[in-house]
């Protein structure tokens, strides 16, 4: 996406945000509370109305497209919050994932729970009744369901126990290795930028720095303004 | 002892008289508290607003079935059925499709605004008041028969009385429990069918993982129509048909949705039971009941004639109790519904 500008209707809340990710690439979006990192994976999938500037993805022109066309096209998105069926079992969380297919994706499930063990046991649990980080697990299990070509994560490990949130990079860099490129924003930084291909610090709705995750680690700036501290070796 | 033995050892009378009078009637009211509330709070989960239109779809069906009825009266006597419950399948339909009419010229504007539920809420009282209006204006305020003939009554011996169920009664029960079933299975096993769960528990989700939202609202809207057809119809056979046939039940029915829990049907079910037992049990005459035991009470005490909870004509404070002991104790309702 280039140069986006978009709101929620009233002041844009972005101002020039433009992120790029290559095919198969982890992409991480950090910055401080406020500087528009939820609203560009809101912007990017279409769930709220980009003023200027364009977003293509895989070649094709989406700016403004329908969800459910870029879901078709191979972008899936998480949200941070509410990002489960909780009345619904894990299975079927995952079946509403693929709702769009209709195929036989008995075997993306299966797919599923090798990357999630946990949930295989738990699969005709309703996922309301899951902790936070099975939960989470399930969130990204139903997003994978389309086999999408670029999946967007929010917040991903957002009020996990550090144990959970070893285990959610651990599993996106699996994702990733499977050929699925990543494009998430990350509260936690510095762990979210190691394993970046590509870091994009926003503030302000705007691109302050863009460079690779460890290029971004290393830069002193970077580190005293939105890393908390100096640089750690 | 054997079981006639252990009868006989109760008093008969009163129990057949508790049969007919509690289990029977109120199995007979929640079954139609049932139908018309597992409509609405699927409605209500979906589309996050209360339709209260949805009791007059009821009798708008049985209106339908009503002049099919009287169209053709023979039919019936073909299949050794009432002709209402024969032709019931083509009053569901149409009422299905009425059901899908009104949200597309009264509903989906207002949606397109993007507004409060209230504003919903307040746009289906304005249907409720139209329908209402033109059932009276196209059949007037009579009550009428929806029986051709007389109605079957069937009693079932049982240790020398008998239990008093009649032909409707049946029927709506059977109707009941069929309708529960396909709805159950429908809802757990075809994709629709989790697609309106997935879009009750989180309709953003639900969007962002690609499902069509307006397919789920109109197969939606075909459920509730079509159930509340049925409901009016069969409610219509066992009473009479009255153009406020189902304003009355219409705060029996929301009693019903948030006893279970908005957006549950099966909790809309059982809130359904439980108000419709609640009711006959709160009219009651249980002085019936304690007579048999009138030789072991002391003397001073006189058993009066009518001994009920809540007198007969006030049975619609029963629901509304239940609904206010609900919304403080348990808002959420026996099946942890929304909280809209």
């Amino acid at each position: 996406m280039r140069d986006i500008h978009a709101g929620y209707g009233g002041a844009n809340i972005l101002n020039g945000v433009t992120i790029e990710v290559e095919a198969h690439e982890i992409g991480v979006i950090v910055g401080p509370n406020g500087a528009g990192k939820s609203t560009t994976l809101k912007a990017l999938f279409g769930l709220l109305n980009v003023s200027q500037g364009s977003i293509s993805f895989d070649g094709k022109e989406v700016t403004n497209a329908r969800p459910e066309n870029l879901v078709r096209a191979g972008l899936s998105f998480v949200p941070q919050e509410f990002n489960v069926f909780p009345t619904m079992s894990v299975r079927e969380n995952l079946e509403m994932g693929a709702y769009t297919r209709r195929d036989d994706f008995r075997y993306l499930i299966e797919k599923i729970f090798e990357y999630f063990p946990p949930l295989r046991d738990k699969h005709k649990q309703p996922a309301g009744e899951l902790s936070g980080g099975q939960r989470q697990m399930v969130a990204i299990g139903r997003a994978l369901m389309m086999e999408p070509k670029l999946l967007l994560l929010d917040e991903p490990t957002a009020g996990l126990s550090p144990r959970y949130m070893g285990e959610i990079f651990e599993r996106v860099i699996a994702i990733n290795e499977a050929g699925v490129g990543i494009l998430m924003v990350e509260q936690n930084a510095r762990q979210a930028l190691a394993i970046a291909h590509k870091g994009f610090v926003l503030a302000g709705g705007k691109n302050s720095f863009t460079d690779t995750g460890q290029a971004l680690l290393d830069d002193p700036e970077v580190a005293e303004s939105f890393l908390g501290g100096g640089t750690k070796h | 002892m054997d079981t006639i033995g252990l009868l006989s050892a109760l008093p008969i009378n009163e129990l057949v008289f508790f049969i007919n009078k509690v289990v029977i009637a109120g199995l007979i009211i929640g079954s139609i508290y049932a139908l018309g509330a597992v409509g609405m709070t699927l409605a209500w989960g979906i589309l996050r607003f209360a339709n209260f239109a949805h009791g007059d779809l009821m009798t708008l069906g049985a209106f339908i079935a009503f002049m099919l009825t009287m169209a053709m009266p023979g039919l019936g006597a073909y299949v050794g059925l009432p002709t209402a419950f024969v032709v019931l399948p083509i009053a569901m339909a149409v009422t299905a499709l009425v059901t899908i009419l009104i949200d597309k010229t009264f509903y989906v504007p207002v949606r397109k605004t993007n507004p409060k539920p209230i504003t919903l809420v307040i746009a289906s009282f304005g249907v409720m008041l139209m329908l209402q209006g033109l059932i009276r204006l196209f059949f007037g305020t009579a009550p009428r028969q929806m029986y051709v003939g007389s109605k079957d009554i069937y009693r079932i011996p049982f240790a020398g009385r008998d239990i008093v169920i009649t032909e409707p009664q049946v029927l709506l029960i059977v109707f009941t429990v069929v309708a529960i079933v396909a709805l159950h299975l429908f809802l757990t096993r075809s994709r629709t069918g989790k697609a309106m769960r997935a879009m009750s528990d989180n309709a953003d989700l639900a969007r962002i993982s690609g499902i069509g939202t307006a397919h789920v609202v109109r197969v939606t809207w075909i459920i509730a129509g079509s159930l509340a057809a049925a409901g009016g119809t069969l409610l219509a056979m066992d009473v009479s048909l009255k153009p406020d046939l189902s304003f009355n039940l219409l705060l029996p029915i929301v009693a019903a949705i948030i006893v279970g829990g908005i957006g549950q049907p099966y909790g809309a079910i059982v809130g359904g039971l439980i108000v419709g037992f609640t009711e006959t049990v709160a009219v009651f005459n249980w002085a019936i009941l304690l007579r048999p035991l009138k030789p072991h009470m002391p003397d001073w005490l006189e058993l009066p004639a009518n001994l009920t909870f809540v007198p007969t004509e006030y049975k619609i404070v029963v629901p509304f109790v239940i609904l206010v002991a609900v919304l403080i104790w348990r808002p959420n309702g026996i099946f942890k519904g929304k909280v809209l």
